[in-house]
């Protein structure tokens, strides 16, 4: 049974706002991940404020600039299938695929794929660890094989689950985010995340009083191919052992651009600058991709039991810009 | 009344009497109680713990029922409406022991609040039922054999028929895929892919 909280469900956008400004209160949008920690006592939630009813958040559409703009409320399978992402952010189509299980995609929406609240056991079992403000981190002695290899600072060392940050913030899109009084601010979702250097007990840079309304992906620059891999034991319900997603544009065979992101690898979803460097005005061939393996684990900090991470970031990078080149 | 609700979505006496016996008030007339939500009252706050009243419409039967905010659609089913069809295996969205239709997209309902299902239509395995004859997919499933201890079967039944209502003539794969989400300990899963195979060509005559 769930602890107990009241329910509230507005039907305006202003009037979620308003009752968000109550600092007990919690938006409940697809449950899949709210409910799992409402269950675990994971952290106390007094007041569940349901934006399920506000329909103005929910689909995907064109923008005049040739865009995509995603509703927060839209599930992970409405991603998946819809024929504007297939087409032109296959990257995307093939992120939200990978989440969790056909149930949980048909439920889980993409906003809430974004604030998902770390997996890490220690964070989700009875342990007073340090993100939940206890004094240690238990991972960085304990069980850590599904820990980060970047970004942890010594400090914590989850990895984020989302699969469909990093095709997005390959992809260069952004959140908006709907404040009190009617305020609204658009954050690159590169800048989205936070690392726990920079403030331990958040995972987004969403204020409590806040919450992501739509997601923007603008045009994609002509010949960009975007894909992404993720590597996990099982196909269903697995998080990202290792993932990669890339945006790359080619042009004389020469990578003009390309935006790299790792999951599975840190707190927040990994730019790879290295790889981006290493790939910048290259032809992919052997010995660029060889270069690339050995640039995604660069500055890599392995914790006891992640080493193998590393061999598998390096073979996951090969075998995706390999794919890459075997595109028409 | 307990003739006509037999008769319709094949709730059977039991269950109808448990229901009763569960203090749920088993609404006759369909049609009108389709609204679900007071669309025209502005929204107001349901304390934690107060039991607030819903309606919820299950095998298009609409339930008048008394429910806290934090019971799961999983609890009203099994615990205050009586349909026991659908199984808690884990209860946290981790097996698909729990899976039902809202809308004809299957999800787990113990990851659904009863309070948020108002105003979707909820298929359980029950609904599946002709009165007393077995649905196609359940069918399919007696044929192929497609379960052992059969606690996870109702669950594979209602992720296949969400497959099967969206996607008429699965491939192989796309069957794997759309059962992905419902685990089985007994191992029945080559047997659970034939019937859902079965179950697509018989729904097809």
């Amino acid at each position: 049974m769930l602890p107990h909280f009241s329910y509230i469900r507005p039907e305006t956008g202003s009037e979620a706002m308003s009752q968000l400004s109550d600092p007990e209160s919690f938006v409940l949008a697809g449950g899949t991940d709210l409910l799992g920690c409402l269950r675990e006592r994971i952290f106390p939630v007094r007041k569940l404020v349901s934006i399920n009813g506000l329909a103005q958040f929910h689909g995907i559409t064109e923008t005049e600039d040739g865009g995509v703009r995603i509703g927060a409320l839209t599930t992970i399978t409405e991603v998946e299938t819809h024929p504007l992402i297939q087409n032109r952010f296959p990257g995307l189509a093939r992120g939200a695929s990978e989440v969790a299980s056909p149930q949980l995609r048909n439920q889980g929406t993409i906003g809430g794929n974004l604030c998902q609240k770390p997996r890490c056991w220690y964070y989700r079992g009875e342990f007073d660890c340090l993100r939940k403000g206890g004094s240690q981190c238990f991972a960085a002695e304990g069980q850590n094989q599904f820990h980060c290899i970047f970004g942890g600072d010594g400090i914590c060392f989850i990895v984020h689950p989302s699969d469909t940050a990093p095709p997005l913030i390959a992809l260069n899109a952004s959140a908006v985010i709907a404040g009190p009084k009617g305020k609204k601010r658009q954050v690159p979702l590169e800048k989205f995340h936070v690392l726990p250097a920079d403030d331990l007990h958040k995972e987004t840079v969403l204020n409590p009083d806040e919450m992501v309304t739509e997601i923007l992906i603008p045009p994609p620059p002509p010949r960009t191919r975007s894909t992404y891999r993720k590597v996990r034991a099982r196909r269903a319900w697995d998080f990202s052992l290792a993932g990669v997603a890339l945006a790359v544009h080619i042009e004389d065979n020469k990578v003009v651009n390309s935006r790299v992101v790792l999951s599975g690898a840190a707190p927040v979803p990994w730019r790879s600058k290295a790889v981006e460097d290493v790939i910048q005005d290259r032809e992919l061939n052997s010995k660029t991709i060889a270069d690339a393996a050995q640039a995604v684990v660069e500055g890599a900090e392995p914790l006891e039991h992640n080493q193998y991470k590393l061999p598998l970031f390096q073979g996951v990078m090969e075998e995706e810009l390999l794919a890459l080149t075997n595109q028409a | 009344m307990s003739d006509k609700d037999s008769k319709r979505g094949g709730i059977t006496r039991r269950s109808f009497i448990t229901t009763m016996g569960a203090g749920v008030a088993g609404v006759a007339a369909s049609g009108a109680l389709f609204s679900g939500t007071s669309q025209a009252k502005a929204p107001e706050i349901h304390k934690a713990g107060e039991a607030m009243r819903i309606t919820l419409t299950i095998n298009d039967h609409p339930y008048v029922l008394l429910v806290e905010p934090r019971w799961t659609l999983l609890h009203v089913l099994r615990e205050v409406i009586g349909l026991t069809g659908t199984k808690e295996g884990c209860g946290r969205g981790e097996c698909g022991a729990c899976t039902v239709l809202i809308d004809d997209i299957p999800r787990y309902a113990c990851m659904t609040l009863a309070v948020e299902a108002q105003g979707h239509a909820v298929t359980t395995v029950e609904g599946l039922m002709h009165g007393e004859d077995l649905g196609v997919v359940q069918q399919a499933f007696v044929q192929k054999d497609a379960f052992q201890c059969g606690y996870c079967t109702s669950g594979q039944i209602m992720a296949s028929e969400g497959l099967l209502r969206a996607n008429p003539l699965p491939s192989s794969e796309e069957i794997r895929r759309g059962v992905s989400g419902n685990l089985c300990r007994c191992g029945a899963y080559t047997h659970i892919f034939e019937a859902v195979e079965a179950a697509a060509e018989m729904k097809q005559k």
